[in-house]
């Protein structure tokens, strides 16, 4: 089946506002790669090593990082070979069949994982300022509204203020936030939130973590602690660890996914900062190389401003100009 | 691997065009190749990449290969230099307005570090050039960023004017310099908040700010970590602004930091200063050549090749390789070398500057203290020839003797033996000359 059509499809059976939100967000990201993608197609009708060439700078470009491009590339010369492709049109659903189809391989993970019997227990990683905090306002705020009683940690004691922001977060969507001192055993205040999530029964509990570096080995060491007191009170939790990831970041992206994966078992991505002109092409690679699904993305800085992620979509968003030619062409014909 | 060095990838074509007295086209294309490959690897952006490759190969092609080194090295050699030119000599010095108070400027994405950097740079200014800074809140759209900035102040005992969130950055920007004039703060950073280059009402209020504190610096601060957007983040704030500079934060960590030559490239201002952690101490001036040679992934591996070529003459460098590749490396050239080596500064620092140098076991235990090496000189000069070549005839009463005439210990001979199998040891790894088969020197420096 044409891939663009089963897109479609699936597409239309959404929310409008879901895919407007997300179109509206991923808009420059869409234009300047797709754009790019269709300059390309419309300068060379022919298939040939220029516009390989060129193609690889387009998603190089986009961060999605040197050796994924160059596989993807090989890749896609190989389909071009066995199904005779000569025109670059044609080739254009190659592209776009390739690069979803790595996005697209497990779709049900990248849903949140829930524990069905009993509290739900989310931990937040990442490196400094990649948008940790923000993220788990925005989350608080998104399970609220679906009816869920949430609590937050303030498990980052280091940085500067962190304790007061996530505080405002709490006010915003109307949820408690268990917190120490500034300078505090981060371990502890998890601890002491584990323990009071218990007794107020509430369904989720998000813990906020300190940014940082993943070179560091002392500070990931902390974080190990911290997912060991979570597993330690509460089996089987966290139901879910989520890596937070800057779409402005280039290739080392992976490292982060690489060293926080090893230290605390990353079960999921949430990539923010795609309200910019950054194009998170660091999706792809990570999922090529490391197999972790994405679960989020952040549109912006406001409570409303996180979506789920869905790989269809992502793809549309990417290359909804090439559906809109593809629509075009078709009514020409 | 993705994030293998230069030197690494160019171990397998440095090895094919060794020896050659001129650098052809071909060489020069499959060099350029791995560099354009390494610099992307790094984040630099690639239009970026694709100039700078340019500019390689006009100089590589067909240039005489100096006698020490390889063509592979030379083409390194351009590379390096090319980079360096590129990302420009050290400028950490800050504009200061001659009718005080100075006024300091930082601007940035969300998250890039504004206002850990304004703590960082009011601290290192108010030390380094003795004065008396203000710091002011001009962020009033992120939660607690106002309490970030006093936390920092309160820190560094020194004062933050605030107006809260509910009036302009721009109302509070102006009213901040009159405070300042009239407390006789003789320097003033403002923090503004985050935002995306894209958002025009923002980069707008940006302008504002800046035509109402006539800053004499604006400070791009940029993650170490961007990736390919960099360049549009730089063009973008600088197109605004006119920055007058960046400082590349979180530098501490493990990335290539290739924004930075992206940043450089497109705005043509100096990168001023690094940010390496999260405490208020870890600012430190940029230093260009480091920062080229973290972005090839090379350690210091130029340096190296320009002080070796400096030191070291070339061809008793070719002898001695032939001896440590056949083993018969003894005392006495063990000693030659300590003499050459010296010359070219710290052994620890040699040491760390060889690519893949990290990762041989065997390496720390083989390493010479530096400053134990005129004892070591002493020891060996009170050998025997025949105990200089053949350390395994030193018998107990032989290293009593060595001992004494050296003004050592016992211990210290013992030391010294034990260094020297493990060094040879090494060597022989170096060399990779396991199973009989010899495999040429990785690191093809001179004097190895
Ligand atoms: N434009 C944009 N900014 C974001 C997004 N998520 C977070 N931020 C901003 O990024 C900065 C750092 O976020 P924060 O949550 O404090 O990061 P943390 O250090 O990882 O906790 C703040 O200024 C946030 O408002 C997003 O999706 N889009
Ligand atoms: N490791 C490290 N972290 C840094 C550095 N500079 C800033 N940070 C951290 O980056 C995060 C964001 O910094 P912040 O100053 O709030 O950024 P802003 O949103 O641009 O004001 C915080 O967690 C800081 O502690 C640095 O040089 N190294
Ligand atoms: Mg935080
Ligand atoms: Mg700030």
């Amino acid at each position: 089946m044409n891939f663009f059509k089963k897109i479609k499809n699936k597409i239309t059976g959404q929310t409008e506002s879901v895919t407007e939100k997300f179109k509206g967000g991923l808009t420059k990201t869409r234009q300047s790669f797709a754009s790019k993608v269709n300059n390309l197609v419309k300068r060379y009708r022919k298939v040939d090593e220029e516009f390989f060439e060129e193609l690889e700078e387009v998603m190089i470009s986009s961060d999605v990082g040197v050796n994924t491009v160059l596989e993807l590339i090989d890749q896609l010369k190989d389909e071009a070979r066995t199904r005779n492709i000569k025109e670059t049109e044609e080739l254009k659903d190659v592209i776009v069949e390739v690069l979803s189809g790595m996005l697209t391989k497990k779709d049900e993970e990248n849903e949140l994982t829930f524990n069905p019997n009993g509290m739900t227990i989310f931990l937040v990683v990442g490196v400094n300022g990649v948008g940790k905090t923000t993220t788990i306002g925005k989350l608080a705020h998104k399970l609220k509204q679906e009816g869920k009683t949430v609590m937050l940690a303030a498990g980052d004691t280091f940085r500067a203020g962190a304790i007061d922001q996530l505080e405002v977060w709490g006010e915003r969507s109307g949820v408690n936030v268990i917190k120490h001192q500034e300078g505090s055993d981060p371990a502890a205040v998890v601890y002491d939130a584990l323990v009071a999530a218990k007794s107020r029964k509430v369904d989720v509990l998000i813990c906020d973590t300190a940014g940082r570096l993943q070179n560091k080995v002392n500070l990931m060491n902390e974080l190990e602690k911290v997912k060991r007191v979570i597993a330690r009170e509460y089996p089987g939790a966290p139901h879910e660890v989520l890596l937070v990831l800057d779409a402005t970041t280039g290739q080392n992206a992976l490292s982060q996914a690489k060293q926080f994966s090893q230290a605390t078992g990353v079960t999921g991505i949430v990539l923010t900062k795609l309200d910019g002109t950054a194009k998170g092409g660091i999706v792809l690679a990570i999922r090529h190389e490391l197999d972790i699904p994405v679960k989020l993305i952040g549109l912006g800085e406001g409570i409303n401003d996180l979506q789920t992620f869905d790989s269809d979509q992502f793809v549309y968003g990417l290359f909804s100009d090439l559906f809109s030619e593809e629509t075009e062409s078709d009514d020409h014909e | 691997m993705a994030f293998e060095g230069l030197s690494d990838r160019l171990q397998e074509t440095i090895k094919k065009i060794r020896g050659k007295g001129k650098v052809s086209e071909a060489d020069v294309k499959q060099m350029t190749r791995e560099v354009r490959l390494a610099l992307l690897e790094a984040d630099v952006n690639f239009k970026v990449v694709k100039d700078f490759i340019n500019r390689v190969k006009e100089r590589a092609i067909g240039q005489e290969v100096l006698k020490s080194l390889t063509p592979g090295q030379q083409v390194i050699k351009i590379v390096q230099d090319e980079l360096a030119g590129l990302m420009g000599g050290e400028q950490s010095k800050i504009q200061f307005s001659p009718k005080p108070p100075t006024v300091i400027m930082l601007v940035g994405l969300q998250g890039a570090g504004k206002t850990t950097t304004t703590g960082k740079l009011a601290n290192y200014i108010r030390k380094a050039n003795n004065k008396n800074p203000l710091l002011v809140a001009a962020d009033v759209y992120r939660p607690a960023a106002i309490k970030q900035l006093q936390t920092l102040g309160g820190q560094l005992s020194m004062p933050v004017f605030t107006m809260g969130d509910k009036e302009s950055p721009v109302t509070i920007a102006k009213e901040a310099i009159k405070k300042a004039k009239e407390d006789h703060h003789d320097i003033v950073f403002i923090d503004t908040a985050g935002r995306l280059h894209v958002d025009d009402t923002l980069m707008e209020e940006l302008e504002e700010i800046k035509a109402v504190t006539d800053p004499n610096e604006i400070f791009l601060v940029v993650d170490a970590m961007t990736g390919q957007d960099a360049v549009n983040v730089a063009e973008s704030f600088n197109e605004r602004l006119n920055i007058t500079g960046a400082i590349l934060t979180k530098l501490d960590g493990d990335t290539r930091g290739g924004a930075a030559l992206s940043v450089k490239a497109v705005t043509g201002t100096p990168i001023k200063f690094v940010g390496m952690g999260e405490k208020l101490d870890a600012l430190e001036p940029f230093h260009p050549e480091r920062m080229a040679s973290r972005i090839l992934g090379m350690g210091d591996v130029l340096s190296l090749i320009e002080k070796a070529q400096a030191n070291v003459d070339a061809e008793k460098a070719k002898e001695m390789e032939k001896k440590l590749r056949t083993m018969s490396f003894t005392f006495d050239d063990f000693l030659e070398q300590i003499g050459q080596v010296r010359n070219m500064g710290p052994l620890e620092d040699l040491l760390a500057m060889m690519p893949g140098a990290g990762k041989l076991k065997g390496l720390k235990d083989a390493k010479i203290d530096d400053k134990k090496i005129g004892q070591i000189e002493a020891i060996i000069r009170s050998m025997t020839p025949l105990e200089k070549s053949d350390p395994d005839i030193i018998s107990a009463s032989r290293k009593k003797r060595i001992a004494l005439g050296s003004g050592t210990t016992i211990q210290d001979v013992n030391r010294l033996l034990k260094q020297f199998k493990d060094m040879k040891k090494m060597m022989k790894q170096f060399m990779g000359n396991t199973k009989g088969k010899k495999r040429k020197n990785p690191f093809n420096l001179p004097f190895m």
